[in-house]
């Protein structure tokens, strides 16, 4: 009996001393945690979206914390303890199947392309793997007042009426668009003019980049500017793409083409890039008003970088807009917004 | 007299020998039932990775199967599977009739009920955070603790009156786990402590501890019972059995805050789990040494049997698996292998290619000795080579293409490509997945044919002697 005392009550105690001390100790320190600067509690709304994320799991497949390491640079700044500081559940993940969502409200902010995006996101992203969540959305034969229908193209829409996103979707999206990193005192992008060097730096982009994916390489390396094609290719990917497609064409009634764009084939290339470092929303594209914001790039993609974006567009799918230099940008950036 | 008395104790052997043989049996039946519907789900889970929409709606989505496949593989298959046979060893090694028949049956009650309501909340939405492992909303947990109580309560019950002097090492192994295991189940579910970040390290704590203070130790329960067992001749070393216990015991616990390197958990909490990550390799490669020594010289009896076979794929899964997530801890390998699927090839490598082919083993050697009844040469034969070919190429394609995807982000590519650059190795995973859950339908006929079922052949039953038995 006593070496039984000894084997399941000795080695008990040890491991209910271990569990103190890793597990529920830790906990009650860093549960104190307070807020970092600017970090505040979600809206109803949004806490609700965040249930919806919850409930089916989006964690399994997108983080949300950013490490510092440099390739997760372009998800935002490491994530600091007072993030988490209203984030309970922590929803911090362990795969990254998909993107990192940390910043996803800063880095895709046009509702949009979220909904678009959640009813089937290969309507947007062919290669994607994540699932369709259309049944968060509702066919109609004509929306409600005030409710814009989803511009879904032919090849995903249903065959008759429009589709509008339920309630569950609202707050889901809410959440989403929620989700911006406030910056950290002293940060560069504090004060929205961050210096090209602080930010995004470009050795992460190897020229290993030719190998991505994209139907237009062969059209962007006849430019004979001197830039670098294949970079410019992947940071249009990795920035552009999602709206603008890698076709150029973009979707009809949802995001402009660049293909035949008339700033993009301007010979000054002032307006170009204006758009790209400091975005756009509810501009007449070609006799179109598009509602749906894009983002500034200013903070997140230093000048050569966007030299080199603006360059794949002005030479990729037939366009033949005048290549922009760095000091343009450089200069463009200077002039402010 | 004296016959009347003998004859007597033989009865009320019998009658204890039939109530094990019908536990046995049943924790090993529901339990493969799990497996089926776990890995079933699983499958479907792969296949979503080639055609997302494939499976639409609600209740078919990725999110919310992922953690049914998580939880039944877990709570539904090894858990009760291991307690199962928890109980047999404990009988048999003490040399005495279990505690409570009784007990048993409800632990298997609870432990059914748990993971079915538990599957169903998760189907309908009700995830409790999406943290893993503990999804199931808590009052479910609840459930699942109550199991673990009536269980620790039935299995000390029964070493206690044990009619051997000492207590066998299985049994120091299993009842620590399941003691230990109501701790993580009770720090799990209790919410003051856990918010923010400080849920974060809880998280890191309960992930790791439920599966290397749960699943490991009664895994390693079932070597060093079946092998002596299978081999008849004792452990390696006794001693070297005592010393893995304790070290796993005090170096384990500190070691999930691995899971969040690079997180803003402090960094004190995760350099501590990186060097006692390190200092797993002593209980691991110690274990492992003991269990590959005492299978020394007997290749032969290796290759005439499937459960010794099964047991040393066991053993092999336990020795890499292990000193891989030693690897995998530190720094610079978590800079390329971290939140790539890399790490759902290294859960698959423990969870499979360690615990499940240890329960698999120990099925195959135990439960005839039970029941009295052999499944067929032909079934072991299927089940053994289709789940090692398939866990390989499983575990093979996902070490590859996390590393690529790794790799990827590394050099800077556009986020999709490593989604592109995985889908051939999301092909391989389906395929040995398919593979692997074959097998399983083989071990399911087996397991039919070894309990309710008819038998290939008759198999002599492990009876105690009486005089034990009474005592």
């Amino acid at each position: 009996m006593n070496k039984l005392v000894l084997i399941a009550g000795g080695s008990t105690l040890v491991y209910a001393v271990l569990a103190l001390m890793m597990g529920v100790l830790p906990g009650m320190a860093l549960s104190g945690t307070p807020p970092g600067p600017g970090v505040k509690p979600l809206s109803a709304l949004q806490a609700e979206g965040r249930g919806v994320y919850v409930a089916n799991g989006c964690s399994y497949c997108h983080t949300q914390q950013v490490r510092p390491l440099p390739q997760d640079k372009i998800y935002g700044r490491p994530s600091a303890p007072g993030d988490f500081a209203y984030q309970t559940p922590e929803l911090l993940g362990s795969e990254r199947t998909g993107p990192d969502l940390t910043n996803v409200g800063v880095r895709q902010p046009s509702e949009v392309w979220q909904y678009i995006h959640l009813y089937n996101p290969r309507a947007v992203v062919p290669e994607s793997v994540m699932p369709a969540f259309d049944w968060m959305f509702q066919v109609v034969d004509r929306a409600p007042p005030g409710v814009t229908p989803i511009p879904l193209p032919k090849a995903y829409a249903p065959a008759d009426g429009v589709v509008v996103p339920t309630h569950e979707a609202r707050a889901l999206l809410a959440y989403l668009l929620s989700l911006k990193q406030p910056a950290l005192p002293g940060s560069a992008g504090e004060n929205g003019s961050a210096t090209p060097a602080t930010v995004m730096s470009n050795a992460g982009v190897a020229p290993a980049a030719a190998t991505a994916s994209g139907a237009a390489g062969s059209v962007a390396a006849t430019s004979g500017v001197g830039y670098d094609a294949p970079k410019g290719q992947a940071l249009f990917t990795a920035n552009c793409a999602a709206c603008h497609q890698t076709t150029g064409e973009g979707l009809p009634g949802a995001f402009p083409a660049l293909k035949g764009n008339a700033a993009v084939n301007d010979a000054d290339a002032t307006t170009h890039i204006h758009v790209v470092l400091h975005g756009l929303q509810g501009a007449n594209v070609g006799g179109v008003v598009y509602s749906s914001p894009m983002p500034p790039f200013a903070d997140t993609l230093g000048d050569a970088d966007i030299a080199n974006i603006i360059n794949y567009e002005r030479s990729a799918w037939g366009n033949h807009g005048a290549p922009v230099t760095t000091q343009q940008v450089a200069a463009e950036r200077a002039k402010g917004k | 007299m004296q016959t009347s008395v003998a004859a007597h104790h033989s009865s009320l052997v019998e009658k204890d020998d039939r109530a094990l043989a019908s536990i046995f049996a049943a924790y090993t039946v529901t339990a493969t039932v799990w497996l089926l519907f776990a890995t079933g789900v699983g499958i479907l889970l792969a296949y979503k990775f080639g055609a997302p929409d494939f499976g639409p709606g609600a209740w078919l989505t990725f999110g919310r199967l992922r953690p049914i496949h998580t939880n039944a593989t877990f709570y539904g298959w090894a858990s009760i599977a291991l307690v199962g046979m928890a109980y047999y060893v404990a009988d048999r090694s003490s040399r005495i009739s279990l505690y409570s028949v009784k007990l048993a049956w409800i632990g298997l009650v609870l432990f059914n009920v748990a993971a079915l309501a538990g599957t169903v909340a998760l189907d309908l939405g009700y995830n409790d955070g999406n943290l893993e492992y503990r999804e199931w909303p808590w009052p479910i947990r609840l459930v699942f603790l109550a199991a673990l109580v009536v269980t620790a309560w039935n299995l000390i019950g029964t070493v206690a009156r044990r009619s051997t002097d000492g207590i066998y090492l299985s049994n120091w192994y299993t009842i620590g786990g399941v003691l230990w295991t109501c701790i993580i189940a009770v720090v799990a579910i209790l919410p003051w402590y856990q918010y923010g970040l400080g849920q974060v390290s809880v998280s890191g704590y309960y992930m790791h501890n439920a599966v290397g203070m749960w699943f490991t130790p009664l895994a390693l329960g079932i070597f060093y019972y079946a092998l002596p067992r299978l081999l008849s001749r004792p452990i390696y070393s006794y001693a070297l059995g005592v010393l893995a216990f304790w070290t796993n015991l005090v170096f384990y616990p500190i070691i999930g805050a691995h899971h969040f390197l690079f997180s803003p958990l402090p960094w004190w909490l995760q350099t501590t789990a990186i060097v006692f990550s390190v200092a797993m390799l002593v209980p691991v490669w110690g274990g492992s040494a003991n269990f590959l020594l005492t299978m020394r010289g007997r290749v032969r009896d290796l290759a005439h049997s499937y459960p010794l076979m099964f047991i040393l794929v066991g053993v092999i899964g336990y020795l890499v698996g292990s000193t891989q997530g030693t690897f995998e801890a530190f720094r610079s390998l978590q800079e390329v292998w971290h939140l790539t699927n890399f790490t759902v090839g290294h859960s698959h490598l423990t969870m499979y290619g360690f615990v499940t082919f240890a329960i698999w083993g120990g099925v195959y050697a135990l439960l005839p000795l039970a029941t009295g009844k052999e499944s067929g040469r032909l079934g072991l034969m299927l089940h053994f080579w289709m789940a090692v070919v398939g866990s390989f190429i499983y575990v093979i394609s996902l070490s590859i293409g996390g590393t690529i995807q790794g790799l990827d982000w590394k050099n800077g590519l556009p986020f999709i490509q490593s989604v592109v650059d995985m889908q051939a190795y999301y092909v391989w995973r389906g395929v040995g997945g398919s593979l692997m859950f074959l097998s399983h339908i083989v071990f399911a006929w087996n397991v039919w044919r070894m309990t309710y079922g008819r038998a290939a052949q008759a198999a002599p039953i492990d009876t105690l002697p009486a005089v034990e038995a009474a005592a």
